[in-house]
Formats: structure tokens, C-alpha cells, sequence
């Protein structure tokens, strides 16, 4: 002990523990008791850090990059063609799909002559870095504002179509998503995209 | 033999040989990019004016430069003669005009198209042409017709190259198609709704350069560039049996033609080997093809050379 103390201290934070006898106040403990709680009491009235989620929501930017959403067009259709750009820019290789063949009699559901059958992002694998997005040349794919949900399996979080695929009766709106400058590119029929 | 100078390379070449094949065997950035020329085809050439090079001497003899561009597959070489094909910005301007024509009537419909990743029109475009078109009309379209059931046709995307025409003449007995109409109607097709059925018709998917020709058990199967291209052979008695797998783990996707950095196939393949061998168990594997760094192809490979340039700088200054 005599000996620790003559050396050095890299930060002058280390304390000698004593162990002195304690007086008959302070074996009785209740100031210190009531010390602690007056700390913990005082927390009561300060502002909560948590908010109660699903009823209350945090507010998030406008570009906010949560889960993914498989946009349908105007008409209803799906906008996703599986040319499988957004699986080659995913930087964690999240996304796979399998494409398959329009027929005649599916015109109305979807937009190009093949679509993506099948469409899994592995959302455990996914960093939320919007690659996907800006790979697709159809618009189809966007992330959005909402939040991916706690799971009790891992085979849960394979998100498929069934999950990204936007409802036809409650749409989700991405245009705070596009700067004006893509909004007026759209606008365009100048340019080959917009035809 | 002739001397020839290509933007300053200068090259002997025999009596004959194009601008074209002689600037292909300088190599490097001087190679004027061929649409429509095959090398291996008989005739081929001439088409697309991609390959439009500046003649700024005719020849020794007479050193008056050709006053327009010419067409570099079709023009033979002379002797003293003087080409300029990147150093010359008419030359550049003229490819970039070419390729805005090429793709007034290509549907560009690349995320569909089988052929994206690997398709000449989609790197000629990149390399040479502008990002934004001016064409505001209507584009021409084609009724799809059914030519069997090996060969997938979309005539929206042909850029008439007529190169499946001197592959179907030059390599089958009995060519069934051809090009019908004339100038801006004119169009790939057979008459009368004809399959093509021979033994050496997948030929024309792998010379058409652009996805007007694909392969009709592939279709929408698989994007190129998530299967792995390997090398391979097997003994055919009807061709050499030396192709390129596409793998997938250990199903093979597509059997095509082995290609060379100029996007021709080195040697022409049967269909027994192309469509019916589609198992890893009926090729001999010689091992992975190597694909350019630049190709989308080789994304996601982790079998990039990384030079280590620096490295070495650092050694040879620390010794």
C-alpha cells in the first residue's frame, strides 16, 4: 500500500479506499437513503427521453430512409421489372428476386412485359443506405419514413413481396422523397424516360 | 506489304487487310468500336458507320486525304496512308451523331432485355454517345413474331446489322430468314412465319449485338451478371464443343460462344451443345473466363488485380 502511493498516477482520479470506521449517523444510513432518492424522485419531474412508440412517433426527415416500399404506377400496376440493378448496387447483397414472363391476361397488374415473381430483402442484412433507390431505373423501389418492427425469429425479417408491396387502397406517398430537380426532370416528355 | 498509320501508331500490314483489322492489331483505345463488322463473317460490315474513321492521307503516291470519313471495315488499307480515328474530334462528333441515329428506334428498354450487361449498343452508347436523347417522335414498333422455340425476336430492338443474315448464309444449309422491306421499314424477319430450325441457328443470338436475338429457354431466367461465366468444353461431332457456361452455383443458366474482347465469337457452336447440355456433369470445366474490370460482369467477383502501385513506389524509394 505504502509503496502504491509513491508512484505515479496517470490521471490523479484514483482514490486511496479507506476503511475507517463510520459514525453512528452514518451507520443508520437513512441520510444517505434519502440523499439517493431525492435524486431518483427529482428524475419524476424532469422531460422524458422515451417517447410510448406506437402511439407517439418520433418526427423524422423528409428523406428519412427506413423500410423499403415496391411502388405501383398510376393505374395500379406493379413498377418493378426485376432488371435486378437494386440487387447489384446493395452493397450487403440483401436483395434477391426471381423474374418471370408477363402473360396476356396480367396486363393490368403489372407495368413492363416481365415482373419480379418473387422480391425478398433480408432486412437484417439490409444498412438502409438507399442504393436501391437510386440504382432503379423504374422508380419502383423507395425507402420510407416507416420503422421495420421487432421480430422474435430471424427467418421473419425476410421481407417479400407480400410486405413491400404498396397496397392499392393506401398508397404511400414518396414525394417528399424527390427533389424538385427530379420532379421537374419528370415532368419533362422531352426526355426518353418520361415516354 | 503496306505501311499504314493509325493516330500515330505506325504498322506494316498485308496487302488487303482493312483499317479496321489493322488498327485491331495495334490494339489499345485506337480501334474504332464495329457494330455490324464479324470478323468471322464473310461480308459483314459496312452497316452501322460506327467504325467511321479520317483518311488525312490517301497514300504515298497520292497524299490527298479522302474528303469524307469512311467507313474503316470496308476500306482497305493503302500504302503511306494516314488514319486518325480518336485524334480527330470530326471523327467523334460523327460516332456520337451515329449512335444518336442508332437509338432513334431502340426501344431502350434495358431492364427488360436479356442482353443488358453484356450488349454492344449499351456499351457503344456509354462510350460514345450522350446521355439525353433529342428524338421527340413516336418510335417504330414491330408486331412480335414467333421464329420457334429456341430463339426469342424482338424486332423493336434490331439496329439491322444483318449479321444473323450472314450467319444463317454462311454457316446453315437453308437460311429461312432475312431482312424484308426496304430503308426505314425494313425489318428482320422469316417469311411466312417460319421457325428457324437448324442446328447451327443459336449462332445468330450470339452475333446479334443487341437483344433483338436472345435465348428462349433463358429469357428473364437470370440477369448476366449474377452468373458466373466459366470456360468449358465437351466432344461434339457436330462443332468444336468449346464454350462458355454461365453457372449459378451448380446449374447451368445458358451455353454460349466463346467471345473475344470485341464481342465475336471465336468459334461457332451447335445447338445440341448450346440448348440440350445443361447440366455441369456434361461439360469438362477449364475454369473461370476473365472478364474486363469494367464490365458489369465482373461486379461483385472479389477477383479484381489491385496493382499495388503505391506499394512498390514506396519500396523502390525506402531501398
Amino acid at each position: 500500500m505504502n509503496q502504491d502511493s509513491t508512484k505515479i498516477s496517470l490521471t490523479n482520479r484514483s482514490k486511496v479506499v479507506s476503511n475507517k470506521k463510520m459514525s453512528f449517523l452514518e451507520s443508520l444510513y437513512l441520510p444517505a437513503i434519502f440523499k439517493g432518492m431525492f435524486v431518483t424522485m427529482s428524475h419524476f419531474f424532469t422531460k422524458k427521453a422515451t417517447v410510448q412508440y406506437p402511439e407517439v412517433k418520433r418526427p423524422v426527415s423528409d428523406i428519412y430512409r427506413g423500410m423499403h416500399v415496391l411502388k405501383r404506377d398510376e393505374e395500379g400496376r406493379e413498377r418493378c421489372t426485376a432488371c435486378g440493378l437494386c440487387a447489384l448496387s446493395c452493397p450487403a447483397e440483401a436483395i434477391t428476386m426471381i423474374a418471370k414472363e408477363r402473360l396476356e391476361s396480367e396486363k393490368h397488374l403489372y407495368r413492363e412485359e416481365k415482373y419480379a415473381a418473387v422480391y425478398e430483402i433480408n432486412m437484417l442484412r439490409c444498412i438502409y443506405c438507399g442504393d436501391c433507390e437510386s440504382a432503379c431505373p423504374k422508380e419502383a423501389i423507395f425507402l420510407t419514413d416507416r420503422f421495420v418492427p421487432s421480430e422474435v425469429a430471424r427467418g421473419n425479417f425476410i421481407y417479400g413481396k407480400d410486405v413491400l408491396l404498396e397496397p392499392k387502397d393506401a398508397p404511400i406517398d414518396v414525394s417528399k422523397r424527390q427533389t424538385p430537380e427530379v420532379l421537374a426532370f419528370k415532368k419533362d416528355k422531352t426526355q426518353l424516360h418520361n415516354k | 506489304m503496306v505501311k499504314v498509320t493509325i493516330d500515330n501508331h505506325t504498322i506494316e500490314v498485308e496487302e488487303g487487310t482493312t483499317i479496321l483489322q489493322a488498327a485491331r492489331l495495334i490494339g489499345g483505345d485506337i480501334v474504332p468500336p464495329a457494330m455490324c463488322y464479324h470478323s468471322k463473317l464473310k461480308n459483314s460490315g459496312g452497316k452501322c458507320r460506327t467504325c467511321m474513321v479520317k483518311v488525312s492521307q490517301g497514300s504515298a503516291k497520292d497524299p490527298r486525304p479522302i474528303p469524307k470519313l469512311v467507313a474503316s471495315c470496308r476500306t482497305e488499307v493503302m500504302d503511306g496512308m494516314v488514319v486518325q480515328n480518336i485524334t480527330s474530334p470530326e471523327v467523334v462528333e460523327a460516332r456520337k451523331a451515329v449512335v444518336e441515329f442508332l437509338l432513334i428506334n431502340h426501344p431502350l428498354d434495358c431492364p427488360v432485355c436479356d442482353q443488358a450487361g453484356e450488349c454492344d449498343l449499351q456499351n457503344l452508347s456509354y462510350e460514345h454517345g450522350s446521355n439525353t436523347s433529342r428524338f421527340e417522335e413516336e418510335k417504330r414498333t414491330y408486331e412480335t413474331i414467333n421464329i420457334g422455340n429456341l430463339i426469342q425476336f424482338h424486332p423493336n430492338r434490331c439496329i439491322l446489322c444483318y449479321r444473323c443474315v450472314y450467319a444463317a448464309e454462311q454457316l446453315t444449309d437453308k437460311r429461312v430468314h432475312g431482312v424484308l422491306y426496304r430503308g426505314e421499314k425494313s425489318e428482320i424477319s422469316t417469311f411466312i412465319q417460319q421457325a428457324i430450325e437448324n442446328d447451327f441457328s443459336g449462332n445468330m443470338i450470339d452475333v446479334c449485338p443487341v437483344g433483338a436475338l436472345t435465348d428462349k429457354p433463358f429469357r428473364f431466367k437470370n440477369r448476366v451478371w449474377f452468373l458466373k461465366p466459366m470456360e468449358a468444353h465437351r466432344t461434339c461431332s457436330k462443332c468444336s464443343g468449346k464454350v462458355t457456361i454461365w453457372l449459378r452455383g451448380q446449374e447451368v443458366y445458358r451455353v454460349t460462344g466463346r467471345k473475344n474482347k470485341y464481342g465475336e465469337v471465336e468459334d461457332f457452336i451447335c445447338n445440341e451443345c448450346r440448348f440440350e447440355k445443361m447440366n455441369s456433369t456434361d461439360w469438362i470445366i477449364e475454369g473461370p473466363r476473365t472478364i474486363e474490370t469494367s464490365s458489369v460482369i465482373n461486379q461483385n467477383y472479389y477477383a479484381k488485380k489491385i496493382n499495388p502501385h503505391v506499394i512498390n513506389s514506396l519500396k523502390e524509394k525506402m531501398e
